[in-house]
């Protein structure tokens, strides 16, 4: 099919105020780092955006001093002013969207259209969302009157820097902890940028610090004996690390790690939706999604049909400048991520496995891969067990639905899975027997501050979201 | 002349059935006084890795057992030990009015935790309204495999730490009190005699020091309950070695055995499932 032309139409990147360079925020201020400090660069150019400062081992424990003075008073609002605080952030982030998204699709190279439709209103929304607990926690089911914990030491990743802050900061915040939060070293900058918000909402110095660096910073924030509540959203290899330094010192934990989730397709599926979740699935945010389905099981009757389909539709993906509205598929977040993906690709192909990519121009400059589906994967392939993070779909065939749900569970993990059928109880059947913290029936990806979200087996433990979601934060 | 009596040979209980620890070895028993009671087996790793099987097999057929047949089996369970109260009692050795009462208090826990089987989800689920249209439920659902050291007592300890992680539909493996194994193992009598399927509940006796980082470095073991551990080095090892396939912890604890569990005991070993479907016509 032949490709329409459309003309380019960027957003603007003027509504981005951005610095030279960016210190840390601790107490309610930006302070300089000791550490030395690094540049974060567009993932779609190679252009340095700022540089910001390394937090070393005592600027974080400055960070969670202010975070501990601060605890008494935070705590000790009443839940109704801590709720109006959070609502004050809610706020501005709907003020301040288009700058918030513009600014994180300079940073991290997703798509604009992404990070203005979803990223971006998902923020706000979770900040309203647990503002309205900070006042009702003793309805919630754990107790009359459930105590924080303290201070919260958070790490988060690079593939929705903002949305995962706010997945962390708004529930702590709303049961009265405070927090010292390490964004991900690729993608500092909304983090940064949310520190202004808290000076705008006015929010008492303290509650709310964040530290940059890299894992270094990170392990220092985990590490910490003053930190009383550890939050983690990354790979399982570091949670693992993470879940071992904390043993037995009494902190809790929550990790959020990574899947290799299947999407399956049964032959009596809508094809068209189907194909467009399993677009969305896998091709959604470059494949830089925890939860991706990035394994394909396709029932074998329907496998030539479908794959054509999808195939056409890979033909229509647009990939190029994440400024550009029209956009699909942005750039890979940075230069080693897009080395793993090429690698486990490559791997991919040696292992037997047949690669497919839709004719597709890369930009010269920039961290790029295109659109790619392997099929005649085999279970035991690279391809089809680790987490390649990355838009790279792995087709593998089923004939029988227990067969379906056999190889779905073929995998340490268990985050997500996808079904698409038509039939009501084959859908209740298959949710109840998949080993996956999130069932998608006949769609894909979505998300919701009501609900909550988080793995089975080694894609971690604790849910975000939803009531669920403030057990994470709560002394109970 | 009085008649000598017929002793019990004390074993392990592994998938349902009573077998020595296939190390042929064994370990002394005593009273508090120090009289011999008898000799225990004492498992070995081998032995560990045989409940981890039995417990692993005997999952889906339990998890996926409905919620009231779950709870009749607690309920069994009770009647089963109501029957034995006066065995149990001159067993647990700790002096006839403490040991009546440690039994009452037993039976009545697995009573509660078997009402519980049914309600669990209610309490613990919840019905998201989520900002689209989309149907969006979660629910509650058992971690898989917990490998449980049990407290030193070890029959009301015991079953306040067995019972909440089974009712919920998990499968385990537990190391009794190494100092007090008998009632734990005359316990799995009951267990055997309840319609428990085999391989929901294996005991295991011996080393707690020996047994224990086996199952917490296990790879097919999902959840790890530390509260019988009392070694604070033991229970360090053990909280990092479950580190390497992330399983839930449930650190070492002093636990007032009758005081009102809450619900924690059970939520630990669940996870939390939540379904999205899209509304439409």
């Amino acid at each position: 099919m032949a490709m329409f032309e459309y003309a380019p139409a960027p957003e603007s990147r003027d509504i981005v105020d951005l610095k030279p360079s960016y210190g840390l925020f601790i107490n309610g201020e930006f302070v300089d780092g000791s550490g030395p400090s690094f540049k974060t660069v567009n993932p779609a150019t190679e252009e340095t955006l700022a540089e910001v400062a390394t937090a070393s081992s005592d600027d974080v424990d400055r960070a969670v001093q202010a975070a501990r003075k601060a605890f008494d008073g935070w705590s000790g609002l009443p839940g109704a002013e801590r709720a109006k605080y959070l609502f004050r952030v809610a706020r501005i982030i709907q003020e301040r969207a288009r700058e918030l998204a513009v600014l994180e699709s300079l940073d991290n190279g997703k798509p604009i259209r992404e990070s203005r439709d979803v990223d971006v209103p998902l923020v706000a929304a979770h900040f309203f969302y647990y503002a309205g607990w900070a006042d009702k926690l003793g309805y919630a089911g754990f107790g009359a009157d459930p105590r924080p914990l303290g201070v919260a030491g958070q790490v988060i990743p690079w593939n929705f820097p903002l949305l995962m802050l706010a997945w962390k900061i708004a529930p702590a915040l709303a049961c009265g902890n405070t927090v010292v939060l390490k964004p991900a070293e690729t993608t500092p900058l909304t983090a940064l940028l949310f520190a202004e918000i808290c000076r705008q909402a006015e929010l008492p110095p303290g509650v709310v610090n964040i530290v940059t660096g890299a894992g270094e910073t990170g392990a220092a924030v985990v590490a910490h004996p003053d930190v009383n509540k550890v939050a983690f959203t990354g790979s399982t290899e570091v949670g693992r690390v993470i879940a071992r330094t904390v043993a037995g010192t009494g902190k809790k934990l929550t990790l959020e790690l990574g899947g290799k989730a299947a999407n399956i397709v049964f032959e009596d599926a809508a094809l068209d939706q189907a194909v467009e979740g399993i677009v969305n699935g896998i091709f959604f945010n470059q494949g830089h999604v925890c939860c991706a389905g990035s394994r394909l099981l396709v029932q074998e009757s329907i496998q030539d049909e479908l794959l054509s389909a999808l195939k056409r539709r890979l033909g229509t993906l647009r990939l190029g400048d994440p400024l550009d509205k029209n956009t699909d598929i942005g750039a890979i977040n940075s230069a080693e991520q897009l080395a793993k993906i090429r690698q486990l690709s490559d791997l991919g192909e040696s292992e037997g496995a047949e690669r497919w990519s839709p004719a597709c121009e890369l930009p010269d400059r920039g961290y790029w891969f295109p659109p790619t589906i392997f099929t005649g994967v085999a279970q035991s392939h690279r391809i089809a067990r680790e987490e390649i993070f990355g838009p790279v779909l792995s087709v593998l065939t089923f004939r029988t639905p227990a067969e379906a749900v056999e190889k779905a569970n073929n995998t340490p993990y268990g985050l997500s899975a996808g079904i698409w059928t038509e039939k009501g109880s084959r859908i209740l059947w298959m949710a109840d027997q998949l080993r996956a913290g999130v069932i998608w029936a006949n769609t894909f990806n979505r998300f919701d501050p009501a609900s909550p979200f988080g793995g089975y087996k080694e894609s971690g433990y604790g849910r975000e979201g939803g009531l669920l979601g403030l057990e994470a934060y709560l002394d109970v | 002349m009085s008649r000598l009596s017929v002793r019990k040979t004390y074993k392990l209980f592994i998938g349902g059935k009573f077998p020595r620890s296939e190390s042929g070895r064994s370990y002394t028993v005593t009273s508090p006084k120090g009289d011999f009671l008898a000799n225990a087996s004492r498992a070995s790793r081998k032995d560990a890795r045989d409940a981890v099987t039995a417990a692993r097999k005997a999952f889906p057929g339990w998890s996926g057992a409905t919620a009231y047949n779950r709870g009749q089996i607690l309920y069994r369970i009770a009647e089963m030990l109501e029957g034995r109260r006066g065995q149990f009692a001159e067993e647990l050795g700790t002096g006839k009015k403490a040991a009546l009462e440690a039994v009452d208090a037993t039976i009545d826990r697995l009573v509660w935790y078997a009402g519980w089987s049914d309600k669990i989800a209610s309490v613990h689920g919840t019905a998201n309204p989520v900002a689209g249209p989309y149907f969006n439920l979660s629910s509650p659902e058992p971690t898989g495999v917990v490998a449980v050291v049990a407290p030193a007592d070890p029959l009301l300890g015991l079953i306040s730490v067995v019972a909440p992680v089974i009712v919920t539909g998990n499968t385990c493996v537990v190391v009794a009190a190494e100092r007090t194994p008998l009632p734990s193992i005359t316990l799995a009598e009951v267990l055997a005699t309840s319609d428990l399927p085999g391989g929901v509940v294996n005991i295991l006796t011996g080393h707690q020091a020996e047994l224990a980082p086996w199952l917490a470095a296990h790879m097919d073991v999902n959840g790890l309950d530390l509260t019988g551990v009392a070694d604070a080095d033991l229970a360090l090892r053990c909280e990092q070695e479950a580190a390497v396939n992330l399983k839930r912890v449930l650190p070492a604890s002093t636990d007032d055995w009758a005081a009102d569990p809450g619900l924690k005991r059970m939520t630990r070993f669940l996870e939390t499932k939540t379904v999205w479907h899209p509304l439409g016509v």
